[in-house]
């Protein structure tokens, strides 16, 4: 599974800009489920399965875009202005390196700081690509780039950026892996939704789950932890199981899907952890609100240092997060 | 206003009963099961959304030869706001808001703790809200009203006792009982929205010899106090040609500005603004004059933070209208409203429906 | 009934939860304690040798004991120079407990049911917005409202609670039942927690419930002279002159004191709480010193022993802060040694306050057994 998160990292895909990230993804499912689909937005939809008695439509999704930066003005000596794209913090950039989609890198910096000890705002910084001038710049106006850090593997934790949500991507491919190899039998027709745009305003989730139209919704994404130094207060930490979501910022967790997948975690031996999110969002909120209304919950997989160049997260988190889809996927949800 | 008939004191006994219901948002079940059988009575079919929503159809009497009758949906939303648990520390037990709050009312307040499963058999628990002394919190906290993330539930309880009976994501609601102020007044906790579900289960009481020519939805909401979803997803399923959304408005309570608020017992409010289609506003006000029911209007120059929002968007869009009943000190355990204008409130309800027939949307046009 | 085996320690009966819940339900700012003064006099009047009600409202109660006594030694007389230590008399304990709270009196009619108002006593001002509350001898029901949070910024709801912005509410209709002078006090009706009460004013309802099962059941060896006070919460007013009447040997004060035992939030750094006062399960809370008393160490040291010898749990309060009606009491006529004993409770002059029951019931049996091995000596050794 590593190597697999590792390659989906390393892809630049910020929102609005997924393709890449989509190729690599069609590749590794489209001969594990059928029907391989991209909608108007760019979200990738794979079918497994079909509705059988006491089985229904569930639509999971993990979203394969990160945050970044898009060109907004090259000056005359090819230094690049830029603004952002999704929750990019200034603290996060200074000294950073940035890869663009076409493959060019830079490195940020910044304009004379007045106070050394707060980070600058987005307007007094840009990004260097070592151009000789503006003639030399081959960045345009409109360009795209993502943050730019190598994988860094400590054992059982993994540093890398956009682990936001490839992580959550990763274990939807495992997931599909270990249906498809163990043989599994479900009552459910599962949509995997590999969805764009979800740091602008999870918009590929909206449209997603419109199309499909799904009984019951799950996102797969990552969620903070309270377990570093002064942090902000949250029950969850790193290496102590997956999260079941119970609420974050933009919806309040089904609980009737709560009880389902607390059900199955109990019932496997599967570690897992209680989650209350206070800032932050995920597809579920999009998915939970669509047409008729959605019972939605959210499986999150612990990260530290989240929308930094470094997030980190622990395998064993990840491989649980599987095992816990595998055993859920299975049973059947009560909706009473 | 209505006479004291046996509608009207059962009309009080349910909002009494309702009051003392926990029924935070997304997690409803209780108060949603009193309401059904309150409903079950007074409508011919009753559903639940996907969401959770009460469904419950008057339908029209003479039903259209060909398609469906138009149909009308009331929306009152039965959510409360509350809190939930984020943590446990030494037995005591950190929250985090459902719904917006205001920190200064939280100190010292009654609670119960109700477990996040609604078919756990634990028990609910009682518990006080406490704030720690301020040496005990960090420099930044100090010297001012106490943040919700650093104010603590004490259930009396050990903290063994505490690992062994609370969980994260269990919820917390505020446990004020109601308060009676003679025949007139009424206070507690979640009378925003429970006042306009009891007018809206007067107005179906009101109707229950009455024959419709409508279909009439009356829709008891989930979520509207943090993130409208059943007001977005019930319209959406239902397609309605008309919708009212009831809430409560800001009534004249100490501490708030007389031009921002309406006086309580004086009547109700009808909205006005983008929000609100302007043909059901005018229908509702000559209306209400012919009833002799007392109104003002509320000025909503933006979205009405209240169903409307999303009932006016769902699919095609439906004409909205926004019914306001004043409220004092919204969104704390000791809100008061008077009971005159619930009634009056349902009494408007009921004779709009009943009012409705094949002509009624040629009348619900812009520019008119 | 106490129990009067010295050394026995039995439960919390359920006729001593319901005194204390009646006590606490009962609403008896300072100025106006009438309504636990007829709880009070009914439940001591069947046992007292005299009764008075003084001229500020304290209830002062007389129980002679039952050992040899020389001749001459009425109870209520003017202090004699003759100390008992050295004629063999009884001791004459004066034991108080003050039956006024905090609470607030209405001080403006603001129209349409509004009142502006003011504390009485050390009310904690955080603890108001949004809180139910009771009005004069009727318990009208009203309310302290808070504008709607939709009406305010961030920054409004930061700042500390402005008294002044505040009012009591009684509803538009009800206008006419209330009126300036009026007391009101909280809301909070006596709830049981597991191992826990809640409820307003356990301070100092608790300490009058113990001297109430005391005074009915008192140890034989003492002559206890009962000294129900008023206004404590506004200066130690009833104690003051209780004293000075009943001229006693020396004084238990039975009070309720702050437990600030909750866990440090500032995860800055592993600090330790060191401030707490006093915890909850640790048993009734002797005072050493606070800001208005330090306790005459003889009577400290004899509580101490008997708390070992009989094997009762037993805190030492932290000394600073604080006062109790000992401070009044001691400085007295020509001084009167005193110290004073303290369930512990949290959240004290807050809506609703909390103390664990095995506190309360420990509290009792200590009391009882503090004052049964009281012998004349005990003043023979100087201070």
């Amino acid at each position: 599974m590593k190597s697999l998160i590792q390659k989906l990292v390393e892809i630049p895909g910020p929102s609005g800009f997924e393709s890449q990230v989509r190729e690599v993804i069609r590749k590794e499912v489209e001969h594990l489920a059928g029907n391989a689909q991209v909608d108007n937005l760019g979200n990738l939809i794979v079918s497994w399965g079909e509705v059988k008695a006491g089985g229904l439509k569930i639509l999971l999704a993990a979203h394969m875009d990160e945050i970044g930066l898009m060109v907004t003005h090259i000056d005359e000596r090819g230094f690049v202005r830029f603004t952002t794209i999704g929750g990019v913090r200034p603290v996060n950039l200074l000294g950073g390196r940035v890869r663009f989609m076409s493959g060019i890198q830079g490195v940020i910096g910044s304009e004379r700081l007045s106070d050394a000890s707060k980070a600058p705002a987005f307007e007094h910084m840009f990004i260097d690509v070592g151009a000789a001038g503006l003639a030399d710049c081959a960045v345009n106006v409109g360009d795209v780039a993502a943050f730019e850090r190598p994988f860094l593997d400590l054992g059982s934790r993994m540093v890398a950026k956009s682990l936001d949500d490839r992580i959550g991507v990763a274990v939807l491919i495992e997931t599909l892996r270990e249906l498809d190899r163990r043989k599994i039998e479900s009552p459910h027709q599962l949509l995997f939704v590999f969805s764009v745009q979800e740091e602008v305003g999870v918009r590929g989730a909206t449209t997603a789950a419109y199309g499909i139209d799904p009984d019951v919704g799950l996102a797969v994404d990552v969620t903070q932890t309270g377990d570093t130094p002064n942090s902000a207060r949250m029950d969850v930490s790193l290496g102590k199981g997956p999260a079941i979501k119970l609420r974050d910022q933009g919806m309040l967790a089904d609980p009737r899907v709560v009880r389902w997948m607390l059900a199955a975690a109990e019932a496997n031996r599967i570690p897992y952890q209680r989650e209350v999110l206070e800032r932050g969002n995920t597809d579920a909120e999009a998915i939970q609100l669509t047409r008729s209304g959605v019972p939605s919950g959210c499986l999150s997989i612990p990260c530290r240092y989240i929308h930094s160049p470094s997030e980190m997260v622990d395998l064993n988190d990840a491989q649980n997060a599987v095992q816990l889809l595998v055993a859920l996927l299975q049973q059947a949800i009560d909706l009473a | 206003m209505p006479a004291i008939t046996p509608h009207t004191t059962q009309t009080i006994n349910l909002l009494k009963k309702l009051l003392s219901e926990p029924g935070l948002s997304a997690y409803e079940d209780p108060v949603r099961q009193m309401i059904e059988a309150a409903w079950q009575p007074l409508t011919d079919e009753i559903s639940i959304s996907r969401l959770g929503s009460l469904h419950g159809l008057r339908r029209a009497a003479r039903p259209p030869s060909e398609g469906k009758p138009p149909s009308l949906l009331l929306a009152a939303h039965m959510d409360a706001i509350g809190l939930m648990v984020t943590g446990v520390v030494d037995g005591f037990l950190t929250l985090t808001e459902v719904g917006g709050l205001d920190q200064r009312i939280l100190p010292g307040q009654r609670v119960i703790v109700h477990p996040a499963d609604p078919r756990s058999s634990r028990q609910d628990l009682p518990g006080i809200i406490v704030r720690p002394p301020e040496y005990l919190l960090p420099g930044q906290a100090r010297g001012k009203s106490t943040p919700i993330e650093y104010l603590l539930v004490d259930t009396g309880l050990t903290p063994s006792q505490v690992e062994e009976q609370i969980q994260v994501g269990d919820l917390v609601s505020f446990a004020q009982p109601p308060i009676e102020f003679g025949e007139d007044y009424l206070a507690g906790h979640t009378l925003d929205n429970r006042v306009s579900v009891a007018a809206l289960t007067f107005c179906l009481e009101e109707l229950q010899n009455r024959s419709l020519a409508w279909d009439v939805w009356a829709v008891a909401t989930t979520q509207e106090e943090e993130t409208m979803a059943g007001a977005f997803t019930s319209a959406f399923q239902l397609r309605p040609s008309l919708a009212v959304a009831i809430d409560v408005t800001f009534g004249d309570g100490a501490g708030s500005s007389g031009h921002k608020t309406f006086p309580i017992g004086k009547g109700i409010t009808l909205g006005w603004g983008p929000n609100i289609h302007p043909a059901l506003h005018k229908t509702f006000a000559g209306l209400a004059d012919r009833l002799e029911i007392p109104w003002k209007l509320e000025p909503v120059p933006r979205m009405s933070g209240t169903d409307a929002y999303g009932l006016q968007v769902a699919a095609e869009g439906i004409p909205t209208m926004v019914i306001g009943i004043p409220l004092r000190y919204m969104h704390t355990p000791v809100e008061m409203a008077s009971i005159k204008d619930i009634l009056r409130t349902g009494r408007l309800l009921a004779e709009f429906a009943a009012s409705l027939d094949q002509n009624t949307m040629d009348r619900i046009v812009w520019d008119a | 009934m106490l129990d009067t085996t010295i050394g026995h320690n039995p439960g919390l009966t359920e006729d001593q939860l319901l005194l204390l819940e009646r006590l606490c339900n009962a609403c008896a700012v300072s100025g106006n304690e009438s309504e636990v003064r007829e709880i009070v006099l009914e439940q001591v009047r069947p046992h007292a040798s005299q009764l008075k009600v003084d001229a500020l409202g304290n209830v002062l109660a007389v129980r002679e004991g039952t050992g040899s006594q020389p001749e001459n030694s009425a109870a209520l007389s003017p202090s004699s120079p003759v100390s008992a230590a050295s004629t063999g008399r009884r001791l004459r304990v004066m034991v108080a407990a003050h039956m006024d709270e905090v609470g607030f009196m209405l001080t403006y009619d603001d129209e349409g049911g509004l009142f502006r108002f003011e504390m009485v006593g050390g009310v904690d001002v955080e603890h108001l917005p949004g809180k139910p509350v009771q009005v004069g001898r009727d318990h009208i029901p009203a309310l302290i409202g808070m504008k709607p949070v939709h009406h305010t910024k961030a920054e409004e709801r930061q700042q500390k609670v402005d008294p002044d912005n505040l009012r009591i509410d009684v509803s538009p209709g009800n206008g006419r039942k209330v009126k300036v002078g009026d007391w009101a006090a909280f809301t909070s009706p006596f709830m049981r927690l597991g191992p826990s009460f809640c409820a307003k004013a356990l301070d100092n309802r608790l300490g009058v419930a113990s001297l109430v099962e005391l005074f009915k059941s008192p140890p034989p060896n003492i002559d206890l002279l009962a000294a129900f006070t008023v206004q404590e919460e506004v200066g130690l007013r009833g104690a003051t002159v209780a004293a000075h009447a009943l001229s006693p040997d020396l004084a238990l004060v039975l009070d309720c004191t702050s437990a600030r035992d909750l866990p440090v939030l500032d995860r800055s750094g592993m600090a330790e709480n060191t401030q707490y006062n006093t915890r909850l399960g640790l048993g009734p809370a002797v005072y050493v010193a606070d800001r208005s008393t330090l306790s005459d160490p003889r009577l400290v040291r004899h509580i101490l022993e008997i708390a070992k010898k009989e094997s009762l749990p037993c805190q030492v309060r932290q000394p600073g802060g604080g006062g109790t009606d000992a401070g009044a009491i001691h400085k007295q006529l020509a001084g009167v040694p005193s110290v004073s004993i303290s369930v512990p409770a949290r959240y004290l002059h807050t809506p609703s306050s909390l103390c664990r029951s095995e506190d309360w019931k420990n509290t009792l049996a200590l009391v009882y057994a503090v004052l049964a091995h009281l012998t004349p000596d005990i003043l023979a050794v100087e201070r």
